[in-house]
């Protein structure tokens, strides 16, 4: 990397003062010239799609309006980031971001290591792989169809559990307008979608374990209940802790597709309790026109959670030292 | 076979088949869960709209009906024209990334290849920290002036990190001897990468093509983004939602059928939809599987 970037007039300094290191450097760039050109494409499309922007994150600290254009728009500091605290947004935004994200971390994992731990106690092979396809198949279609699905269920007129609500005598909801049963859905809709997928990182880890050891287990009479807890779980253990801290690391990254098409588009009755970073910044871009609050919430967002990946990774470099990602 | 008597002995003690009893019942549960909300849509686009009016949804269609299918085939241009449009971002986007991935991936594996440290936290960089969405919005709307372009689409789609990691571990199983070999008889890299890499990593690419496509396929976000509502073809997730959310669709396509508003089969249409848009994916999905798992572990195990 350093001597990809070096300026030109340090690399000539030094090449005067260690001529043969410099000349070995531009060398080994010369002979790597094929892979070098071969990752050319993926650093160009990096660097266009996503350093590109990072510069563009300026717009936080003016008051972006669209004839002044991005360079004349009156600088105003932290004037932005002032207003979204003061009004509260930003508590708001952050504890449902990470709120949502740690409910999806937690209960996912500990669903997916529930269903991978029973998954492995079946004998019948057919019945292993036909659930297994059946709960790994949410996975595979888009958001749009989870939002449809969520609103056959949900719909106050039409749902079946409206449906099934009124067939028992009871009183029909309306979903849709209360805020306080929204963090529920969104978490078991999550969990719907992902455990299938999810809980193949943990059968596959099962199936990494030594069959000796299960065998022997049970000669000394171990029942599965004890084979669980004493072999397999901690077994599990090392997978599971590095899984919840890399997940840990994006805790202030939301599920925007998700959540936007579970509660809609202009659902405001729901914000209080739906509405998290990334549907925010969404809002102020595509309705408000409010460029320069979207940008403040996504740099907020950007530079703490770099620090959260940053101790996560820490974390990780404490509890494995091999599995860290840098 | 002694051993297998043994096992068989003592796992028939009652802890043992509770558990196993309780396995059966809640994977067979938590697995119907799973698929009672695609049945849901499925009877509901087959059912007459009146019946919807009176009883709701329902995963067994009362009163059977095709209408809404009828609708929506009666104006075929349209969702046929989504078709096309995600078909085509589909295999070119795929192709293109496919390789761009495989051959970053393969470079970056490469022990002899002395930058591949830094190339990769330049890539990898790019997941702890971004931009956001405005500017990146503003970059392709108006600096690279993608706007209403499939482009917008196709080409933040190409490629992630996550994928080159994973083509990154793939390629790592495969011996440097091989490439070393092939040095000494004056192959080079590029070579090395397309005749003896490509064909010997043909699981991996299956697996990360499928990622990409599967990508392209429920592609909405962008195209929502960057498409304007008033472009005629469009890719056929947006398609689908703009089924869903606007009443602009179902008046055009009442005029188009000429069926009197007051008559569409506003709710079952939107099933009849969806059910045209996933359905190829899912009657798919059983035969791509594997190919899915095998990205899942190789990519948990390496980050």
């Amino acid at each position: 990397m350093k001597t990809m970037t070096q300026p030109r007039a340090g690399a000539r300094a030094r090449a005067r003062t260690r001529p043969r290191a410099e000349g070995a450097r531009w060398k080994r760039l010369w002979t790597n010239r094929t892979l070098l050109l071969m990752c050319a494409p993926a650093v160009l499309f990096f660097a266009i799609f996503a350093y590109l922007p990072m510069p563009g994150l300026y717009l936080a600290f003016i008051k972006y309006n669209y004839t002044d254009g991005i360079f004349k728009s009156p600088f105003v500091a932290f004037e932005n980031f002032r207003f979204l605290v003061m009004t509260g947004d930003l508590w708001r935004l952050t504890f449902n971001t990470i709120a949502y994200n740690l409910a999806f971390i937690v209960l996912g994992n500990f669903l997916q290591i529930f269903v991978a731990i029973l998954l492995n106690e079946l004998r019948k092979k057919w019945f292993k792989k036909v659930s297994q396809t059946i709960m790994f198949l949410p996975f595979f279609i888009s958001f749009v169809i989870v939002g449809l699905i969520a609103y056959n269920i949900l719909s106050y007129d039409y749902g079946l559990l409206n449906g099934i609500l009124k067939s028992l005598g009871a009183d029909p909801v309306k979903t849709y307008s209360n805020p306080h049963v929204w963090p529920v859905i969104i978490v078991v809709t999550f969990l719907w979608q992902s455990t299938g997928y999810g809980s193949i990182v943990y059968f596959a880890a099962i199936m990494g374990l030594d069959s000796e050891v299960v065998e022997a287990s049970e000669i000394d009479g171990a029942n599965a209940l004890q084979r669980i807890r004493y072999i397999v779980l901690p077994w599990l253990k090392p997978t599971f802790i590095i899984l919840l801290l890399f997940s840990l690391g994006g805790v202030l990254r939301g599920n925007f597709g998700l959540i936007y098409n579970l509660v809609g588009a202009n659902n405001t009755s729901l914000y209080s309790t739906t509405d998290i970073i990334e549907t925010y910044v969404f809002r102020s871009l595509m309705n408000n026109f409010n460029f320069s609050m979207g940008s403040a919430v996504s740099l907020y967002q950007s530079v703490f959670g770099f620090i959260v990946v940053i101790t996560a990774n820490w974390l990780v470099k404490k509890a494995s030292p091999d599995n860290t990602l840098f | 076979m002694q051993a297998e008597a043994v096992r068989k002995r003592i796992r028939s003690d009652a802890t043992s088949l509770f558990v196993r009893g309780f396995g059966y019942a809640f994977i067979g549960l938590f697995a119907l869960c799973c698929l009672i909300p695609f049945l849901l849509v499925l009877g509901t686009s087959f059912t007459n709209e009146g019946t919807i009016a009176t009883n709701g949804f329902n995963i067994w269609p009362r009163v059977f009906s095709t209408f809404a299918y009828k609708i929506v085939f009666e104006n075929p241009g349209l969702i046929v024209g989504a078709y096309v449009v995600t078909i085509c971002i589909t295999i070119v986007g795929t192709a293109a990334g496919l390789f761009l991935v495989a051959m970053t991936g393969y470079a970056l594996q490469r022990p002899d290849f002395q930058q591949r440290n830094a190339i990769s936290f330049f890539i990898y960089f790019t997941t702890l920290f971004s931009g956001g969405l405005v500017p990146f919005y503003l970059l392709i709307k108006q600096y690279l002036h993608l706007g209403d372009s499939y482009l917008a689409v196709l080409l933040p789609g190409l490629m992630s990190p996550f994928l080159i990691i994973m083509m990154k571990s793939f390629t790592k199983s495969i011996p440097h001897a091989i490439t070393e070999s092939a040095k000494i008889d004056g192959a080079g890299d590029f070579t090395i990468f397309l005749r003896l890499i490509l064909p010997m990593a043909t699981p991996a690419l299956a697996t990360i093509g499928l990622f990409i496509a599967l990508g392209y396929w429920n592609e909405w976000y962008n195209a929502m983004l960057f498409l304007s509502p008033d472009m005629k073809y469009r890719p056929l997730q947006l398609f689908l939602y703009n089924v869903i959310t606007s009443a602009d669709f179902i008046r055009n396509s009442s005029a188009a059928s000429n069926v009197p508003l007051r008559d569409m089969p506003l709710e079952s249409m939107k099933m009849a939809t969806a059910v045209v848009a996933t359905g190829p994916v899912i009657l798919f999905y059983p035969f791509v599987q594997r190919y899915f798992i095998q990205g899942i572990t190789v990519g948990a195990v390496k980050g």
